[in-house]
């Protein structure tokens, strides 16, 4: 069964066309990655799946209801975890979840109950009763998220939720999400870190100018773009030299690595890797270690639209 | 890809099992079986709004500190020479005051808005299942309650320097009772703006620009007998003349049905244009 089913959905900002016929199948269940550099309309597309947004045309069914027609009941079992942290700042931690729990049909005492038992899963007890405006990022973003799930949701939309963290809150923003897809609710993910839709998502769609330009897993975007890199090392520096001309013989993209005994070098499949590594053994070159590498979905991204992914701004979260 | 960061922060409470664990029981649990309604929605919101006052009461401060100078700098600079005595003046003035300090308060409601809408925290409440005006109506609710405070601090302030309403306690309450009223007429247009513009500052400033010169240009500080011809005619037809001469009347205790009826028509045409227009637009997002 198909999360979510769009076709063909425009939104248009003036002459900006931010999302220009985007199709989107999710399965349920899944966590599917929406990856796209800055600008790509990742954003936009969140926002008229989530009925924020009415769009221009195109149709799209979540959960099995017209995002149009059907808006709420589409909202009966979603939510938004937008890019900015949609919390709010003048309120406490504690207060934000009551507010929630209240809103989304819990009495008095349960509401109370279901803010604190959210406080505690996701180790904000402490901060319960400050203000959310005195939080960090990685606070900020956990009640963001714990704000998401008051009621747990079929479906999540996640809008670049590690942006702007620091490794140790990304890491915990990523253990929530797989925690949330063991519970059964899917994910829709946007990013722009392309390690991050490699880590947590079933599929990707891949969307550049507001059109997805590849679709696939992970291991399917990856082996579309068709080379991957081979790593060794030498066991004496003095030998490297050597080595790169043998692999620059054979290989693009040869460079050294960190190490004075690492290199590496562009290649197609394993049979050309042993092949060259039979070269180095013939020319008396002793290799300690070596792997053949999958590209990066940097190097994925940079195939498909001939330019890099952009570098993500730094922090998008509002500064004080 | 912990295999990058091994050695977890010691001075953290949370690892990773934790969260899991504690956070697996939290998804289990129930769920209420729908939503809340409107009338719980909007109170709801209400209370956030409340919240506000408690933690912030800069804000409230903030535009209530600008009435209560006018009322001190008149009083005692010009009051003697404009109506005789100062105590003669702060009769006058106070009531005016009054109105002047609940109708910047309206601005606040737009600003409210607008920072919500710039923060994300609209997008929040729009995705929710809930009745979707119950933050507008809800807000504008707590918002009464602001209005209600800063026109007290106002009577209080009044009140120390020596003011003594005519009509008592009850013709003070009924002014300010009539003053909020109008408030939340008003601040309908003020949730417009905040939907329309920017940021909070924007409406901030167009907000003041507009309520200055219709302020100013009312029978607030001076009587109307005075003025030329023309200027005289526009604060004559001001409604916060209106409302400032009903608030007046009110207090002394020589109520006047002709300007209560303005004020109330007013409030309500206001309350009839802009709050479907807020509600439109906050729909549509
Ligand atoms: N409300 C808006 N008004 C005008 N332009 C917008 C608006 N929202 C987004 N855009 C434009 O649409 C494009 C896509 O934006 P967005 O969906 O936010 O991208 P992403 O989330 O992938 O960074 C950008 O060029 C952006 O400037
Ligand atoms: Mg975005």
């Amino acid at each position: 069964m198909l999360a979510i089913d769009a076709s063909g959905l425009v939104k248009s900002f003036g002459d900006t066309r931010a999302v220009d016929g985007v199709d989107l199948a999710v399965p349920a269940g899944s966590v599917y990655g929406v990856l796209g550099p800055n600008g790509a309309g990742k954003t936009t597309t969140i926002r008229m799946l989530a009925t924020l947004l009415r769009p221009d045309s195109g149709t799209a069914q979540v959960l099995g209801n017209d995002i149009v027609s059907q808006g709420a009941a589409v909202r009966r079992s979603v939510s938004l975890t937008g890019q900015m942290a949609s919390v709010d700042e003048d309120l406490t931690g504690r207060e934000n979840l009551i507010l929630l729990a209240r809103l989304l049909g819990f009495g008095r005492s349960g509401a109370r109950a279901r803010a604190d038992e959210l406080l505690e899963a996701f180790d904000l007890s402490e901060a319960a009763n400050k203000l959310v405006k005195h939080f960090s990022g990685g606070m900020r973003r956990r009640l963001d998220i714990a704000a998401s799930i008051v009621v747990t949701p079929k479906l999540m939309f996640l809008d670049e939720p590690t942006t702007g963290l620091d490794p140790r809150s990304r890491n915990q923003v990523w253990d929530i999400i797989r925690a949330l897809v063991s519970g059964g609710t899917t994910i829709l993910l946007c990013t722009q870190y392309l390690d991050e839709a490699d880590q947590l998502a079933d599929g990707i769609a891949v969307i550049d100018h507001g059109r997805v330009i590849a679709e696939g897993t992970p291991a399917q975007l990856k082996t579309s773009v068709g080379y991957g890199s081979l790593h060794l090392r030498v066991v004496h520096p003095g030998q490297r030299e050597i080595a790169e001309r043998l692999l620059g013989e054979r290989f693009d993209g040869v460079h050294r690595g960190a190490d004075s005994t690492a290199l590496s070098a562009t290649c197609r499949d394993a049979g050309e890797a042993t092949a060259a590594l039979a070269a180095l053994s013939g020319a008396s070159v002793e290799v300690a270690d070596f792997s053949l590498g999958q590209p990066s979905l940097d190097e994925v991204f940079l195939a498909l639209t001939g330019h890099p992914a952009e570098e993500p701004t730094a922090n998008e979260e509002e500064s004080e | 890809m912990s295999d990058g960061q091994p050695a977890v922060d010691r001075s953290a409470k949370v690892t990773e099992g934790q969260i899991s664990d504690s956070l697996s029981q939290a998804l289990g649990a129930g769920a209420p079986a729908k939503p809340a309604g409107p009338i719980t929605a909007a109170f709801a919101f209400a209370w956030r709004g409340m919240l506000k006052v408690k933690h912030v009461p800069e804000q409230l401060l903030d535009v209530t500190i600008t009435p209560v100078m006018f009322v001190l700098m008149f009083t005692y600079l010009f009051g003697g020479a404009v109506a005789g005595s100062t105590a003669e003046y702060l009769d006058y003035i106070l009531p005016g005051i009054l109105v002047m300090s609940v109708i910047f308060t309206t601005v606040y409601s737009g600003i409210a808005l607008n920072t919500d809408l710039t923060k994300g925290v609209v997008d929040r409440f729009r995705t929710l299942p809930t009745w979707r005006p119950a933050l507008l109506v809800g807000s504008l609710l707590g918002d009464t309650v602001r209005y209600v405070i800063a026109g007290t601090v106002i009577i209080l302030v009044g009140v120390i320097m020596g003011y003594r309403p005519p009509a008592g306690v009850s013709g003070a309450a009924a002014a300010l009772g009539l003053v909020v009223l109008f408030a939340f007429g008003l601040s309908w247009v003020f949730t417009t703006m905040g939907l329309l513009m920017r940021s909070p500052n924007a409406v901030m400033n167009t907000g003041f620009m507009l309520i200055f010169p219709l302020t100013f240009m009312s029978n607030v500080f001076v009587e109307p007998e005075t003025l030329p011809d023309g200027l005289k005619w526009v604060v004559e037809h001001n409604p916060i003349s209106y409302l400032a001469s009903a608030s007046r009347g009110l207090m002394e205790g020589n109520m006047d049905t002709n300007d209560i009826t303005v004020v109330l028509v007013t409030a309500a045409v206001l309350t009839a244009v802009f709050a479907p227009i807020t509600g439109r637009l906050y729909r549509r997002g």
